[in-house]
């Protein structure tokens, strides 16, 4: 049996020059212009022309998160957003809410925890906790789970993160599941033993 | 309680640091998205950037691409397929990697043949991603379709036994005794057959290189994801008939790989074939859908029968497995062994075979092959305890073996058995009612599930370079990999410890070519391997400045051996007088010299390897709870007991665990690569279809490390926790959900329609 497959003939020949524009974005608190295509998603407008590269590509489908940002405070996949859209906006990515050298309580957390493995998916992780957080819906850890469930983590350091963010939600303490507020010790090893 | 590393001699002081719960020293870059990976690297330069298109078809041959269409778009440069690809290296054995299995290795845009659906046929350029893309998505190409065959079960009667030669493949153990006169004539016995299909690795991170072009004849700096820039840059100088300077291969953050980073993947070929071509920087990153178009867990299926004595004594063991492999290579996992080394039997068969279909080449996936056979046999063993009227856990221990029977060899150390009491004990296994559907929790049926696990604890051969500068910073390097096992931690703590130095004080770098070589990070030997290289050239570091002190003036160190010093506090002491002490500071001051630098090397003790089994072991016990109504199951509780040697660092140790515990719970649950053999293509290849645990789905898990001292394993007495940690966990599941429900899946996933 033998079978030809020809991909749909196109309706039109793709046009000679693909048209680009500028667009001006304000990221961590500061105004940048950039020459790009309309269709250029905030995530490659972050990546590739504003070298911004703590943001994360993990599908390009707003299916695992790895791309959280903040936009006025609230967490979005930029991978979904056009980044002409996003004009006028606040923009708040990792490098905006802490440095290396001067990581927020969050961050902070998150290695005191060791909330993450190859680090690929844990800025979106932090963003999308700083945006719960934000947020102040979440008290339980049943609750945080559920609302930290758009990010994907293939390492599975889930219950790392859980305590991370737990620890800062409540300034150190936890919310059990009765309502009463109980302080957690700094560190996070304490179902882990070594005999 | 802390730990400290065999020689320099013991001593246990607070200023250990090796087996303490320490925080990653990489941690503040990879939060603060500072952590550069492969996409990441700027350039010398304008970048440009390639754009990979698939075959839609799994078997056939490409007639024509209208390139023309595409190159006419401004700012596209180049449409690469094997159309005008020069022929590179013309020998099969230039594209073999570090860890290839035998057969031919894929030659992207070779050829026109398309050998499976989602093969990479072009590689377009363009000055901007959003350009390449776009273009990419219109280029017309025309196939003709010839008939493929991506179908296991109907390639059964033409399987053969699986080759030998592939790095970590052990061919199944030698049969013993009589196994169909034995299970013939037992009291008690089961046979099932276990079926589990592909699944893929799917890391974060998506493969990808920047090639940056230094414009000074080919030399490039290529930065890749990988688990191993070395065995990288060895491919690629092969096929391009690049030198190692030519061809620098950077990897200094692996956002994951859990074995897809083993073999160099494509995207660095056409990244690399694209710059020497254009003599241009670029960059190749696949997109999700990509991520399944290369290498995988195969498809198995597997047949157990064990049958045991009156009292539960295992008599007849066998263990039969037969793996999907690609028409060009044989992969090969060790699948079927791991039966044989937790049980002795006096009656044994074992038998893995393959059969060829149209897909890619299997590739290594986190604990490959053992993941696989332990889902089976553990299934198998839960399901044998049952029928001799045993607690599954007393079972195990009634039928524990002390030696491996598979080789007549004993262990270099074993404590399986305290993993299952103290793993009990933590689990609160005593309060079991054995009976099925016994337990409930209002009205979801609770099951609580038991198995244990084993790894091989291996060593490969591992280089690394200390240098101690004037101002007392020690920097370490070794061209390793962190994919996110804590390498970066571990090895500092390491040199740390040797040189008795505070972490602080030191450095250790990886991923990168112009290091001491490494062999690629898999197999859980990483830990034991680099660390015994970085011990080594650390101690070397230190005889020399033994020898320097002792040219000190009235130096109290005078007559001292090197093996009756220690290091402690920045401080070269003698054992037996700790106030003869030397300040490491002070050393480097009076000898003058700029640095002291030296390498050192580790290697496996071919002697030991010939005497004794070396593995680690593990107990998963786990609690779900069953919704009859509708089939669907929630893993509550996990306590995963394990013994792997000495643990250098419980924090990130438990990390892997904890990650190899939601792997198995993945593959337990949720985990298969649906393949529509009329198509001959994977259908869910995304993050939205091909399903994995997200944070609700995972409760409370308890990692409990059960001591080894262990110094013929390694020298360092490290057995490695990459892997072990996901082994049992898949077959505790599914035998908690038979204690549930009464209901035994042999055929994973376990979802609800299996339960239904």
């Amino acid at each position: 049996m033998s079978l030809h497959f020809i991909q749909e003939p196109l309706d039109k020949m793709p046009p000679a020059v693909v048209p680009t524009q500028p667009v001006t974005l304000n990221v961590n608190g500061q105004d940048q212009t950039i020459q790009i295509a309309p269709w250029t998603s905030l995530l490659d407008a972050l990546r590739e022309y504003m070298d911004l590269t703590g943001t994360k590509k993990g599908c390009d489908h707003g299916q695992c998160g790895a791309c959280t940002v903040l936009v006025n405070g609230k967490r979005i996949n930029s991978c979904l957003a056009l980044a002409t859209v996003y004009q006028g906006k606040k923009i708040e990515t990792i490098e905006g809410l802490g440095a290396e050298d001067n990581l927020s309580p969050l961050q902070q957390a998150f290695v005191d925890h060791d909330a993450f493995q190859c680090g690929y998916c844990t800025p979106g992780q932090i963003c999308s906790a700083q945006g719960l957080i934000n947020e102040g819906r979440c008290k339980t850890e049943d609750e945080v789970r559920e609302h930290m469930s758009g990010n994907l983590c293939r390492c599975g350091a889930y219950t790392n993160i859980l305590s991370a963010v737990m620890e800062v939600l409540h300034d150190g303490q936890v919310v059990v599941d009765n309502g009463t507020l109980v302080t957690i010790p700094a560190q996070p090893t304490k179902s882990s033993s070594v005999s | 309680m802390s730990q400290t590393i065999a020689t320099p001699p013991t001593v246990r002081l607070d200023s250990d640091v090796i087996g303490k719960p320490i925080n990653r020293t990489d941690g503040p870059a990879k939060v603060s998205g500072a952590a550069k990976y492969a996409a990441e690297f700027g350039v010398t330069g304008p970048l440009w950037y390639g754009y990979i298109v698939n075959s839609p078809v799994a078997k056939g041959k490409i007639t024509k691409i209208h390139a023309d269409e595409v190159l006419a778009i401004q700012g596209v440069h180049k449409v690469f397929s094997h159309e005008n690809v020069p022929s590179f290296a013309w020998f099969d054995r230039a594209y073999k990697d570090d860890v290839a299995p035998g057969g031919s290795p894929f030659r992207p845009l070779h050829e026109p043949e398309i050998m499976f659906s989602q093969q990479p046929v072009v590689l377009v350029v363009a000055e901007t991603f959003e350009l390449a893309r776009y273009a990419a998505s219109v280029l017309r190409i025309e196939y003709d379709v010839e008939e493929h065959n991506t179908d296991l079960n109907s390639v059964i009667g033409e399987a053969f036994d699986a080759p030998r030669g592939k790095t970590g493949f052990v061919p199944p153990p030698k049969p013993k005794g009589d196994m169909n006169k034995a299970f013939a004539e037992a009291p008690h016995k089961v046979a099932g057959e276990y079926i589990h299909r592909a699944q893929h690795h799917n890391p974060m991170e998506m493969f990808a290189t920047t090639v940056d072009w230094l414009g000074d004849g080919k030399k490039m700096k290529i930065y890749d994801k990988t688990q191993g820039a070395p065995n990288v840059q060895q491919y690629l100088a092969k096929i391009f008939g690049l030198s190692t300077d030519e061809a620098r291969v950077i990897s200094k953050f692996t956002g994951g790989g859990f074995g897809s980073g083993l073999r160099p993947q494509y995207q660095v070929f056409l990244a690399v074939m694209a710059a020497l071509e254009l003599e241009h920087s670029i960059r190749v990153v696949m997109t999700r859908s990509q991520m399944f178009s290369f290498g995988h867990r195969p498809h198995t299926l597997q047949k157990l029968r064990i049958a045991t004595d009156e009292q539960g004594h295992i008599q007849a063991l066998e263990h039969k497995a037969l793996a999907e492999t690609s028409h060009f290579e044989n992969a090969t996992e060790t699948v079927v062994n791991w039966s044989g080394i937790l049980y002795n039997s006096p009656n044994t068969n074992f038998d893995y075979q393959l059969s060829k279909i149209d897909v890619f080449t299997p590739l290594d996936m986190r604990a490959p092959g053992a993941a696989t056979g332990n889902f089976a046999s553990e299934s198998a063993i839960d399901e044998m305890a049952y029928k001799a009227g045993l607690d599954p856990l007393d079972f195990r221990l009634l039928n524990y073996t002390y030696t491996d029977p598979t080789e007549n060899k004993p262990f270099t150390s074993k404590r399986l058995d305290d993993c299952l009491h103290e793993g009990a004990a933590r689990f609160g296994w005593d309060q079991r009612n054995p009976e099925p559907r016994s337990m409930r929790d209002g009205n979801l049926l609770v099951g609580w599930g038991v198995a244990s696990g084993c790894w091989d604890a291996s060593m490969q051969k591992a280089a690394a370079k200390a240098v101690l500068s004037a101002d007392g910073h020690l920097t370490v390097s070794s061209a390793t990999n962190d994919q996110g096992a804590g390498t970066y931690v571990i090895m500092t703590q390491m040199a740390a410890q040797t040189l008795g130095l505070p972490m602080e004080q030191v450095t250790f770098n990886l991923g990168d070519t112009e290091m001491p070589a490494a062999p690629v990070q898999g197999g859980s030997w990483t830990a034991n391997s680099v660390g015994a290289a970085v011990q080594n050239a650390c101690q070397e570091v230190g005889k020399k400045l033994l020898k320097l002190a002792q040219k000190m003036d009235n130096s109290p160190l005078d007559g001292v051996d090197f093996e009756d010093a220690q290091f402690v506090d920045g401080h070269i002491r003698a054992n037996e007088d700790i106030t003869r002490s030397v300040a490491i500071e002070d050393i480097l001051a009076a000898s003058g010299e700029s640095k002291i630098e030296a390498e050192g090397k580790a290697g496996p003790n071919p002697i030991n390897m010939l005497k004794y089994s070396m593995h680690s072991h593990n107990a998963a016990f786990v609690e779900v709870k069953v919704d009859e109504d509708l089939g669907t199951i929630h893993v509550t509780r996990v306590v995963n007991a394990v013994a792997a040697g000495r643990i250098l660092n419980p924090k990130t140790a438990r990390s892997q665990v904890l990650g190899g515990t939601v792997w198995g719970l993945s593959m337990a649950l949720m985990e298969e690569t649906y393949l529509n053999n009329d198509l001959g293509r994977y259908m869910n290849h995304n993050y939205a279809e091909y399903h994995i645990p997200v944070n609700a789905d995972i409760h409370k898990i308890d990692v409990i490390f059960v001591e080894e001292e262990d110094d013929i394993a390694s020298p360092i007495g490290v057995k490695g926790v990459g892997e072990i940690g996901m082994l049992g966990v898949a077959a505790a599941i599914a035998n908690a959900v038979y204690h549930a429900t009464g209901k035994r899946v042999r055929e994973l996933p376990l979802t609800s329609d299996k339960l239904l």
